[in-house]
């Protein structure tokens, strides 16, 4: 046991790694399934037990093949990266709980063991993206979890999820494509790929025009695969036309994981002081954040089809993450991760909600959900419950993340951005309100009166996360100990 | 001027095709002269890649007496895998294409937003 436990860190990959191509083999719907639930339930708690080492014994380097770094491929677990590898590791399980029942109805009988090969291999690819410490390596990774995402929305049944999924495919390369080409400059400069070596040698040779360059290809590149405004325009066709399962899981931890290896590339690699001393990085992300805070939001109420209001709704809360990000505290940085983990929370639950509800009644449209508050009483429940944290209203996830946002833009004397984040969250109430109102308070449409509650299987997943929004809404030990301690060591030194 | 260009000769074709290749994917309709675009924007940074490893008057990397100056094999070996991951994206685009051609009878942008606006 003390020696498997050394190995860690590799495992985390390589473990939904033969998973997937097992689930291939497999052939079979119901065989698929079980591989891939039980390599993400062995990917979480791998992430579980990686999260305790480093909470307790601090940062855990594997030198993967036993090649000392900068030579060899290094992975480094800290407690930045562990509560990312947990939060999508946990998301990932509990969307695979709720899938079968969905997969059946939503994906082709024949290709629907073919559905869990590509989600355990998007796992793989956004695990592994968390993990490595090697830059080359994120790109890799990021282009199999992006490949694996294209083919998931693809899978989805109207034929605009072929388009959405083909206009995310043209944007997502271009966005790691413009990463690659920012990680070959940094190689030009540095010579080397390992990002602890990186930051060592681009210590002396910041003013030099190819490390800015290398710095602005990165940011534009991530910032596309995270859906910052204004580079969102793959993410609401891609999130409303996917399958359920789909948009729950990328919904809840794609863009996440990107802004991940954007916080990763600004503070520990090119250095705090670089980024917003020296270059303006904290006006670049803090404009498109609070623009995209009100578009998105905008946008979201008036749409007509509540997959696509809550990917709207996404957009804003990612403007959020980098509005934390850019004010470069301490406190910034927590209530970034802590964010970055209640959003997962909040869109997995609402979106799984939206599963059972498609299940059901074949439609995420407002107009045919009306009346659907007594038909299905428990969905109805966990999309408040994900609503009211969405809203940042007190006892849910949401509140705290609000919380410490604001104490974040107060400390950086920035008032009138409490007053903006306060304006915003107004606009949320509004289309959380419409969705309430037509559940709540409208007669169900002709024909759809028999509409029954989803079944168990789709159910007790989805109250389960909508369960995970209040607790961590009461007892934020893990997420507020765990984001705190990454913003001290990602700012180690700095500033 | 013209020696500079000349002294860099492998970036400036990089470039050279990056805008190429960004131009078509961004003022194309066409899905597939897109994803054409896309492959000559992906190809562009394999060879600024290739570009940076090579030294001039070096071989590959042997162990011999013979040879005093190696290249660098590391960005070609990095390459390698980004030429892996180029080929799976123009595959899937590509079986995207085929299937958007079976559903919609069109692969031209501004025909596929008509069609979709109907719905």
């Amino acid at each position: 046991m003390a020696d498997l436990s050394v190995h860690l860190p590799a495992l985390q990959v390589v473990v939904p790694l033969v998973a997937a191509p097992l689930c291939l083999l497999a052939g079979r719907a119901g065989l698929a399934w079980i591989i891939a639930f039980a390599a993400s339930a062995a990917a979480t708690a791998t992430a579980a037990a990686l999260a305790y080492i480093t909470i307790h014994n601090g940062t855990i380097s594997y030198h993967m093949g036993g090649w000392p770094p900068p030579w060899g491929i290094e992975y480094v677990v800290d407690t930045a990266n562990a509560v990312i590898l947990l939060l999508v590791s946990a998301i990932a399980t509990v969307v695979l709980a709720f899938s079968p029942a969905s997969v059946a109805k939503e994906i082709r009988p024949g290709s629907q063991h073919l559905f869990y090969c590509m989600f355990v291999l998007c796992l793989t690819g956004l695990l592994g993206i968390a993990v490595t410490g090697d830059a080359f390596n994120v790109f890799v990774f990021l282009e199999i979890s992006s490949l694996s995402s294209y083919a998931l929305i693809a899978m989805g049944g109207q034929r605009k999820a072929l388009t959405a999924a083909f206009q995310y495919l043209i944007m997502g390369t271009i966005g790691a494509t413009f990463f690659l080409i920012g990680v070959g400059l940094l190689y030009i400069m540095t010579g080397t790929l390992n990002m602890a070596d990186m930051q060592a040698r681009i210590a002396g040779i910041q003013d030099s025009r190819t490390v800015v360059a290398a710095f602005a290809f990165i940011t534009v590149g991530l910032a596309l695969k995270a859906a910052l405004f204004p580079l969102h325009l793959w993410l609401p066709n891609a999130y409303a036309f996917a399958p359920s399962a789909v948009s729950a899981f990328i919904a809840a931890t794609a863009t996440k994981v990107s802004l991940y290896v954007l916080l990763r590339f600004t503070f520990t690699i090119f250095g705090a002081k670089f980024a917003f001393l020296n270059l303006p990085l904290n006006w670049v992300l803090l404009v498109p954040a609070v623009i995209a805070m009100f578009a998105g939001s905008l946008s979201a109420i008036f749409q007509r089809d509540v997959k696509r209001m809550l990917a709207y709704s996404s957009v804003a809360q990612i403007g959020y993450i980098t509005l934390a990000i850019s004010l470069a505290s301490s406190a910034g940085l927590s209530a970034a991760l802590i964010h970055i983990f209640n959003h997962g929370l909040m869109k997995a639950a609402l979106f799984c909600a939206m599963g059972c509800i498609f299940y059901r009644i074949g439609t995420t449209r407002i107009d045919d959900m009306a009346g659907l508050g007594r038909q299905m009483p428990w969905t109805m429940t966990a999309i408040v419950i994900g609503g009211l944290s969405l809203l940042g209203v007190p006892l849910t996830a949401g509140f705290i993340s609000k919380w410490y946002l604001v104490q974040a833009a107060l400390q950086a004397d920035l008032w009138w951005l409490v007053i903006l984040i306060a304006l915003s969250s107004m606009l949320a109430l509004v289309y959380i309100w419409r969705l309430v109102e037509a559940m709540y308070f409208k007669a169900p449409p002709p024909g759809l009166e028999g509409a029954r509650e989803a079944p168990l299987s789709m159910l007790l997943p989805t109250l389960f996360l909508a369960g995970a929004n209040i607790y961590f809404g009461l007892d934020t030990r893990l997420p507020v100990a765990m984001a705190e301690n990454a913003a001290t060591l990602l700012l180690r030194g700095q500033m | 001027m013209l020696q500079a260009i000349l002294d860099h000769f492998n970036y400036w074709i990089a470039i050279f095709l990056m805008m190429i290749g960004f131009y078509t994917v961004v003022a194309r309709g066409n899905l597939v002269k897109k994803l054409v675009g896309l492959n000559i924007f992906q190809t562009s940074v394999f060879l600024l890649y290739i570009s940076m490893g090579k030294v001039i008057g070096g071989t590959a990397p042997i162990l011999d007496d013979r040879f005093q100056i190696y290249s660098n094999p590391i960005p070609h070996v990095l390459i390698l895998t980004a030429i892996v991951v180029g080929v799976a994206t123009t595959a899937l685009g590509l079986g995207l294409i085929v299937r958007i051609r079976e559903s919609y009878g069109t692969i031209e942008e501004d025909e596929l937003d008509l069609a979709d606006g109907e719905t």
